[in-house]
Order: C-alpha cells, then sequence, then structure tokens
C-alpha cells in the first residue's frame, strides 16, 4: 500500500479503527482533538461506535463497560484531562479490562499550556492513580510509529488483559509524515470467556475491582505485580543507534528522541563519538538493555521536555556506573539540535579538561 | 403441588449482608422478578455501584459490572453502545446517583441512553455509616449535619425524578416507595416498565425507589416504615413523572 501524508493523530485513529476497534469515547482537549474528530467520521462507518462523553471521567468509565464485554475500545485525552481519567484508569487495570489509552501530551502543571510537553512521565510509567498497578506504556516518535504502536498496544492490551497508554505529545500528534498501514491488518482476535456478555449458558461473569478481604486482596495484589514482571520479560522494546563507539549516549523517548538523533548526526559530522539510546517501551523501561551500556568510559546525556522525570529510571538502570547529565526544556518550549549539541560538546570537553 | 412462592432465578443463593430492616433486599428481589418475568436473565448484564448495594454483583444471577462510585451510567452506556440488543441496568443509591454521580445520570438521562435506572433514595449515606445525602431532608439529623440539615448551610434536598422530567430523552421515569406491601407491589410494576422501555427501545428510564435505613436513621425498622412514609413521601411525591408511552396513547 501506498505511503499517506497524514497528522500523526489521523494516523493513530486510522491504525486503531484498522486493529479492530469498535469503540471510541472522548472528550474534547487540544492538542488530541484530531483522533476523536476520526473516530466520529469513520468509525460508525466501518461498524464501531463513537460517542462524546459528557467529560473525561465518564468517557473512561465508557471505555471500563465497553471493555468489559471483551470489545476493543479506546479513548484518548491530553495531559489534565488524562489526570481525570485516573481513577478510571486505575479500576481498569484492578478489573484486567483491555483498552488502549491515548495521551496527547501537552505542557503543565494545571491547565498548562496546549505546546507539547512530557512531563506526565511520571503519571504514565509510576501508576497515576491510586493503588499499585502498571500500564504497558509506548512511546511513538513518529506518524508511522503514532500508527504501529497502536496497532500494537490492541493486541498487548488483549495478550496482557492490561490497559495500554500510548505516550505521544503534541508535536507527534500535530505533525504529517508518509505513514503506511499493512494492506491487511491480522488482527489477533482473543479469546474472551471473561467478558459480560449476557450470561447464556453459563455462570454469570463479573467484572469487579472490590475485595475487602485483606488476605483475598494481597493475593490478587500479588498475582497483578506477577502479570507485570512477565510483562517486563516479554515486552520491552527500545532503539538504539551509534552506540557501539560512542563515548556519550544520548537518552530519549518521543519528539525528544527526535531532536537528540538530530543533534547526534551533528555530532557526528564534527567527529564527536555520540550515539542514541531511545525506548519505546516506557513501562517495562528498557533498564537491562540502558544499562548494559553503562560502562566507565562512557557518560549519558538524557533529553527530555520535562524537569527530569525519565532520568529517575535512568539513574536506576544505570545505578551510578558512569555519569548521568540532564538537558531539558519546559512550559512547551522544545530543545533544538543545537542547544543539545552545545551541551554535548561541554560534556565531552570537559571531560578532556 | 402448586408453586406460590419461589426464589426469583436473577438472585444468586448468596446471604444478603444488609442490615435487618433495609429494603434493599425487597428492591432486589424486585428487579430480579422483573428480569425474570421478561425472560431476559441470560441477555442482561447489571452495573453495581459504590454504597450499600455495592455487592449487587454477587446477589443477582446475570452478568455484572461493579463501577466507581457514581459512574454507573457511564459504565451502563459503554456496555449498552456496543452491545446494543442486550438488556442493562444500574443500580445505585442517593449518594451515587444524585451527589457524585450527578453528571453522568444527567447526560446518560439527556441521550436517551437505552438503559434502566434503579435508584434507591434512603435519604443517607449508608454504607459510610450515616453521613448526609443530596436527598437527606431538612432537619434530618446525620452523622455530617448533627443539629439536622439546615438550608442555610447546606441547600434543599434533590428531587431527581422532577430534575430529569425536565429532559426531552428519559421515556419512563417513577417514583415509588418500598415501606409497605401496597407500595412494594407498585415499585415492582414500575420497575418491570422501565425494563420494558428498555426492550421496547424507548430509551432512559428510572425508577426511585423511597427506602429506609433503620442502623443510621437510628430508627426500629418498624418506625423507619411510618417515617419513610411521613416525611419522606410529602417531600418526594410518588407517582409517573414520565412515561411517553402514556403520552403516545393519548
Amino acid at each position: 500500500m501506498a505511503k499517506t501524508l497524514m497528522k500523526g493523530n489521523e494516523a493513530l485513529a486510522e491504525a486503531a479503527i484498522r486493529a479492530g476497534c469498535k469503540a471510541f469515547f472522548g472528550y474534547p482537549i487540544t492538542p488530541q482533538n484530531e483522533i476523536p474528530a476520526y473516530m466520529s467520521y469513520h468509525l460508525p462507518l466501518r461498524g464501531g461506535v463513537y460517542l462524546q462523553a459528557e467529560s473525561e471521567v465518564s468517557a473512561i468509565n465508557m471505555v471500563y463497560g465497553a471493555a468489559g464485554t471483551g470489545t476493543r475500545v479506546m479513548t484518548s485525552s491530553s495531559s489534565p484531562g488524562i489526570s481525570l481519567k485516573q481513577e478510571g484508569i486505575s479500576y481498569i487495570a484492578a478489573g484486567e479490562l483491555p483498552c488502549v489509552i491515548v495521551n496527547v501530551v501537552r505542557c503543565g502543571p494545571g491547565l498548562g499550556g496546549i505546546h507539547p510537553g512530557q512531563g506526565d512521565y511520571f503519571q504514565a510509567v509510576k501508576g497515576g492513580g491510586h493503588g499499585d498497578y502498571r500500564l504497558i506504556v509506548l512511546a511513538p516518535g513518529s506518524v508511522q510509529e503514532m500508527a504501529d504502536l497502536t496497532t500494537l498496544a490492541f493486541d498487548l492490551a488483549d495478550k496482557w488483559r492490561n490497559p495500554v497508554m500510548i505516550l505521544s505529545d503534541g508535536i507527534l500528534g500535530q505533525m504529517m509524515e508518509p505513514v503506511e498501514f499493512a494492506s491487511n491488518q491480522d488482527i489477533s482476535e482473543v479469546e474472551k470467556p471473561w467478558a459480560t456478555t449476557g450470561a447464556v449458558g453459563r455462570k454469570p461473569n463479573v467484572i469487579n475491582t472490590l475485595d475487602i478481604i485483606p488476605e483475598s486482596l494481597e493475593k490478587r495484589n500479588y498475582e497483578l505485580i506477577a502479570k507485570y514482571e512477565e510483562i517486563k520479560g516479554e515486552e520491552i522494546r527500545w532503539q538504539e543507534v551509534g552506540t557501539e563507539d560512542a563515548e556519550l549516549i544520548l537518552v530519549a523517548y518521543g519528539t525528544s528522541a527526535r531532536v537528540a538523533r538530530s543533534a547526534m548526526e551533528l555530532a557526528r559530522k564534527e567527529g564527536l563519538k555520540v550515539g542514541i539510546f531511545r525506548p519505546i517501551s516506557l513501562f517495562p523501561f528498557p533498564e537491562t538493555q540502558l544499562g548494559a551500556l553503562a560502562s566507565p568510559e562512557r557518560q549519558f546525556l538524557v533529553v527530555e521536555m520535562s524537569a527530569g522525570q525519565m532520568l529517575e529510571d535512568v539513574r536506576l538502570a544505570v545505578e551510578g556506573r558512569c555519569p548521568i547529565h540532564f538537558t531539558n526544556r519546559l512550559g512547551g518550549m522544545v530543545p533544538t539540535p543545537e542547544e543539545v549539541l552545545v551541551k554535548i560538546k561541554g560534556i565531552l570537553e570537559g571531560r578532556g579538561n | 403441588m402448586k408453586t406460590v412462592f419461589q426464589k426469583p432465578e436473577a438472585l444468586t443463593d448468596v446471604t444478603m449482608h444488609y442490615c435487618p430492616g433495609c429494603t434493599h433486599g425487597v428492591i432486589h428481589r424486585l428487579v430480579a422478578e422483573a428480569i425474570d418475568s421478561l425472560g431476559i436473565r441470560e441477555q442482561t448484564i447489571g452495573v453495581a455501584s459504590v454504597g450499600c448495594s455495592v455487592f449487587a454483583y454477587d446477589y443477582f444471577n446475570c452478568d455484572m459490572q461493579q463501577a466507581a462510585h457514581g459512574r454507573a451510567p457511564a459504565v451502563a452506556t459503554g456496555i449498552k453502545r456496543v452491545l446494543p440488543d442486550k438488556m442493562v441496568f444500574t443500580y445505585q443509591g442517593d449518594g451515587d446517583l444524585a451527589s457524585i454521580g450527578m453528571a453522568e445520570i444527567v447526560h446518560a438521562a439527556a441521550r436517551g441512553e437505552n438503559i434502566s435506572v434503579i435508584f434507591v433514595n434512603n435519604a443517607i449515606y449508608g454504607m459510610t455509616s450515616g453521613q448526609m445525602a443530596p436527598t437527606t431532608l431538612i432537619g434530618q439529623k446525620t452523622a455530617t449535619s448533627p443539629r439536622g440539615r439546615s438550608v442555610s448551610e447546606t441547600g434543599y434536598p434533590i428531587k431527581m425524578c422532577e430534575l430529569l422530567a425536565t429532559l426531552e430523552g428519559p421515556s419512563y421515569l417513577a417514583r415509588v416507595s418500598s415501606h409497605d406491601p401496597r407500595h412494594i407491589n407498585q415499585a415492582g410494576r414500575a420497575i418491570k416498565k422501565a425494563f420494558e422501555m428498555q426492550q421496547q427501545g424507548k430509551g432512559f428510564a428510572m425508577v426511585e425507589v423511597l427506602s429506609t435505613c433503620s442502623v443510621n436513621w437510628g430508627m426500629t425498622p418498624v418506625d423507619s416504615m411510618t417515617w419513610l412514609a411521613e416525611n419522606m413521601i410529602p417531600y418526594y411525591p410518588l407517582g409517573v413523572y414520565k412515561d411517553i408511552t402514556a403520552e403516545e396513547g393519548k
């Protein structure tokens, strides 16, 4: 199939429909509005249901209901809206309901701004809502990946009976790039004998997250944790370029990784041995893979559009085995490759002094 | 031998946790009888809410989802939209529906969402031990209105049937009571009607059932029934607030 020039948000929406998404519940917020707009037009024409909820709170609870029937379902929002969804996300994780949640991240805190940010990393990968749970978090770095990771997200959600979050940002959502969709999308249909579809000839199914018996709930907690450990074993995804001989490895995801990659290429042109490590799955974080690159002759530079959130996971992975530097922009400002290059040179030159 | 009384198939054998004198058990039974009489148990998905009826998923013998506090109409919407041929009901208390879940219930009603809502109004938060509810009567003493609910501090009790009757979406809105056998029979008929409206695709139907909470009201079960009749019904008049089939019949 030929490549199509599309906005990231629209490519994501199209990929979701091709992946068998049959229901979408949303609420307007910038910069994710192209997703519900696309869904509202296309989904009903292709056998699905679109509904604009009265709030993000309602939208995520509609997702809970639809996911409980075993239907492939998605919602999207942007940072302040994702905060509102956290209660529902905790319930969905506890109920082990497969669904896809898209966060086209803007800058915060509070109402913040409508420009891109990465300040929702903690919220996405550490839980966000109450209780011990994890989302599978995928971070696209291009319009093509907005599509590809959405396809993957639906499969992972079903495979693990777990909510999957696409952690995008305002640039990836709004930018246009050529994108290619698989011509015959193979949907991995999974049996969902647990779904509430009407108890015809079987005992009733119950979707429930309440358990007031501590012994029983603790067992449930350990089962969930065991699942997250299995996910860590099987679902780590990352990309690395130029790390073999690198003296300095840039660590970045999403839009920051695009900037870092350009900075790396500028540095390489000047003969500097710089590589890049881009986590694609933020949970599970490629901790072992990143840690394996840590050695005394190397340094790391984390590039983020947050105050230093993924930075903490990089530190945990590296465990003090080499210096870790940090550069960022905030408030909707995006670092430029030139700014990052200045930082790279400072680190590499400083080392020689 | 002729069977004159039996447990509805739509109820499980699980022993209910409700306090002595509570009418939740009666109302559960009415819902189950409605489901049985329409023969829809295997097509029904119920949504339990947060409050005393939180364990309803253990008591109804059909597929169930347990929703977050106030969100049952949103959860029911999610189910009904992807399974439009199934029967979907919510079972919610007054704190759940008329306080934290006000947005969800109003918008489900405004959309004419084709679901049946059983709204149990006992004018108090029962599960959390007797706090003031949006439906607590003026002057009523609760754990958080110890000197009696005062209008100057907390305003007025909310009349949900009257409020939702201002919307175009609902097909059927009725307020019934559970304080004596005659009213219980009336309540049963209203609940069945709410399911029939859904079955016929008429859209949103809600039955508000006035109920008691002896333990948190601090009364005997018998006194509670009397208190309901003498205090709640004057403020929350019984009756049908909307019925589009009656209007169609005109």
